[in-house]
């Protein structure tokens, strides 16, 4: 597993994948700094990763796009898979990789941090659970950028469907508040990750959300190995 | 070594491998033949274990590839038909990578890897990206993968497709080599791919085993003094007609000329006749001189066509 996972962040770093993925973080997360807290005076660093958040739809596909989806197109995935690695250690060293990607990015914003502290007092505790909410909503979000790029080939089409993907669970307590039907609602309510964020936002550290994040990582990459199973059995 | 038994695979409502049964013995070089789509790269997926068998079982040293994936994988190297190579590395890193799947101790890879570069010939470019390598040194990079971690089976999948002369000749003394201290397996599409190198071939077509024997075995029926060019300065007719009154001779067919004053002939002949002494004889009795004799090359195709034929002799 440590190879797999090595090898992908090596390859974050040798293409321009890794770069694009932490500039256009730093550069959208820096403009909302920038105006939610310097401009209007606000030293809640919760409010800003609330309000970045949305940022994930476009730089989360950046990092799960090719995961999966180009070992299958460049046939690489023939030496990892009739290599003695487990499945489990190949989807998890990546699903850990990419998620090094994004803490090492999130580390670097702590320069926001600092700013903050230099002009008001702020509370390190709840910067940190704000900190470990945003980060943990982002491996989530990655696990699921994994599992759709063992559904295709092709990057774009991975790229395209964890937008998609990404904006539905963005969207998914708007939804469910219109959605009468008791059933589906409370299926769907599980899938709304974002209200479980904004307890981090809030600087409440809440055990529950804590492992609903990690259930819900696992669960998708759970999904993962299962997918990649199936299409052993079925099609090649 | 490997034992195949009863394997078949099915996409959707085609059989691709259809009951699939055969050996591979330790030491031995295999050929795999068969035409395009015949099944071989299906096979060899399953017999490595990336793709599973719709039904049939595949043992590695009398453990099941699907119960023992770890112990049985670590005794077979595969090179699939496109080599599993991650452009963006280098080929030294690439090959650290894989020394570390495969289980390779840290210490004892540098050493490893040294005499893979030295029996593979790839030192010179081992600080290469990989994406900027020739086909042919691609190709070795993929087989130097294979070698990693100093498995007792190697499986090739048409090792050669897309090679050219000179690079074909290459990775056919590096095979012959490997069969020295290796089991090895390669699929071909190409009968003479496989008759200089391979103990014993098994033949697939539509997915079913048609065969499987030692080359001389299976050419014996149609192989030299069976089908024969020979190159005569003569007259058409007469000539044929002679040739034709060898006893033992089934079939003269004139092939045109190809040389000025002579005519070439095929002949063919019984399976265990040799008419070449007869024939010789009687055309330079009749005052014809002889400028040629050569066996036909056995096609696959040829072997095919005698196994699905005689079906009685096929599956043995
Ligand atoms: N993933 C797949 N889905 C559907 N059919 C396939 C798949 N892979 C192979 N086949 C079919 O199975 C047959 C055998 O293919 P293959 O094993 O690649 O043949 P070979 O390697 O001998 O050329 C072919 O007819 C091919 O079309
Ligand atoms: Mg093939």
């Amino acid at each position: 597993m440590l190879a797999i996972y090595r090898r992908e962040l090596q390859s974050y770093f040798f293409s321009p994948l890794g770069y694009v993925f932490m500039g256009s973080f730093l550069f959208v997360s820096g403009i909302f700094f920038a105006f939610g807290n310097i401009m209007s005076v606000s030293s809640s660093f919760g409010t800003m990763l609330s309000n970045v958040s949305f940022i994930f739809m476009l730089v989360v596909p950046i990092l799960t796009m090719r995961l999966m989806s180009d070992e299958r197109r460049t046939k690489t995935d023939q030496l990892l898979l009739t290599s003695p690695v487990s499945l489990w250690s190949i989807v998890v060293g990546k699903f850990f990789a990419a998620c090094t990607v994004f803490l090492l990015t999130l580390v670097l914003t702590g320069v926001y941090v600092i700013i903050l502290s230099a002009y008001g007092s702020i509370s390190f505790g709840e910067v940190f659970v704000n900190y470990l909410g945003f980060f943990m909503t982002g491996c989530c979000m990655i696990a699921v950028g994994l599992f759709i790029s063992t559904q295709t080939e092709s990057q774009v089409t991975a790229a395209i469907a964890t937008f998609g993907a990404i904006l539905l669970i963005y969207l998914m307590d708007s939804i469910v508040s219109v959605i009468s039907i008791n059933f589906i609602g409370v299926v769907l309510e599980w899938l709304s990750l974002f209200s479980r964020f904004s307890d981090f936002t809030n600087g409440i550290l809440n055990i529950s959300s804590t492992i609903y994040m990690i259930t819900f990582s696992a669960v998708f990459l759970f999904l993962t190995v299962a997918s990649v199973e199936k299409r052993r059995w079925s099609e090649g | 070594m490997i034992e195949i038994k009863n394997v078949t695979k099915r996409y959707g409502t085609k059989l691709a491998v259809d009951d699939v049964t055969f050996t591979i013995n330790k030491g031995e070089v295999l050929g795999f033949l068969g035409r395009n789509g015949a099944g071989k790269s299906t096979t060899m997926n399953i017999v490595t274990g990336y793709i599973s068998a719709t039904s049939g079982q595949v043992l590695v040293d009398g453990m099941d590839i699907l119960e023992e994936p770890r112990q049985a994988k670590r005794c077979i190297g595969y090179l699939p038909e496109q080599p599993p190579l991650y452009m963006d590395m280098t080929v030294e890193e690439y090959l650290y990578f894989v020394c570390d799947i495969k289980e390779v101790r840290k210490r004892n890879q540098k050493a490893h890897l040294e005499d893979i570069y030295e029996l593979v010939k790839i030192a010179d470019v081992r600080k290469r990206l990989i994406k900027n390598l020739s086909k042919g040194y691609k190709q070795r990079v993929g087989l130097a993968q294979a070698l990693v971690g100093n498995p007792d089976v190697i499986i090739m999948d048409e090792p050669t497709v897309g090679l050219d002369p000179r690079q074909i000749i290459e990775i056919r003394r590096l095979i012959r080599d490997l069969g020295h201290n290796h089991t090895v397996v390669l699929s071909s599409h190409i009968l003479h791919e496989v008759s200089d190198v391979c103990d014993r071939v098994v033949i697939i077509n539509n997915g079913k085993i048609v065969a499987q024997d030692s080359l001389e075995h299976l050419t014996q029926g149609i192989g030299e003094g069976v089908r024969m060019m020979v190159r005569v300065v003569g007259p058409e007719k007469p000539v044929q007609r002679l040739i034709r009154n060898v006893p033992g001779v089934s079939l003269a067919e004139p092939m045109g000329m190809k040389e000025p004053d002579s005519m070439d002939f095929m002949v063919e002949s019984a399976p265990g006749n040799d008419v070449r002494r007869p024939l010789v004889n009687a055309l330079v009795s009749g005052g014809y001189s002889l400028l040629m004799l050569r066996p036909m090359d056995v096609t696959l195709e040829d072997i095919f066509l005698q196994l699905t034929s005689e079906s009685s002799e096929g599956g043995n």
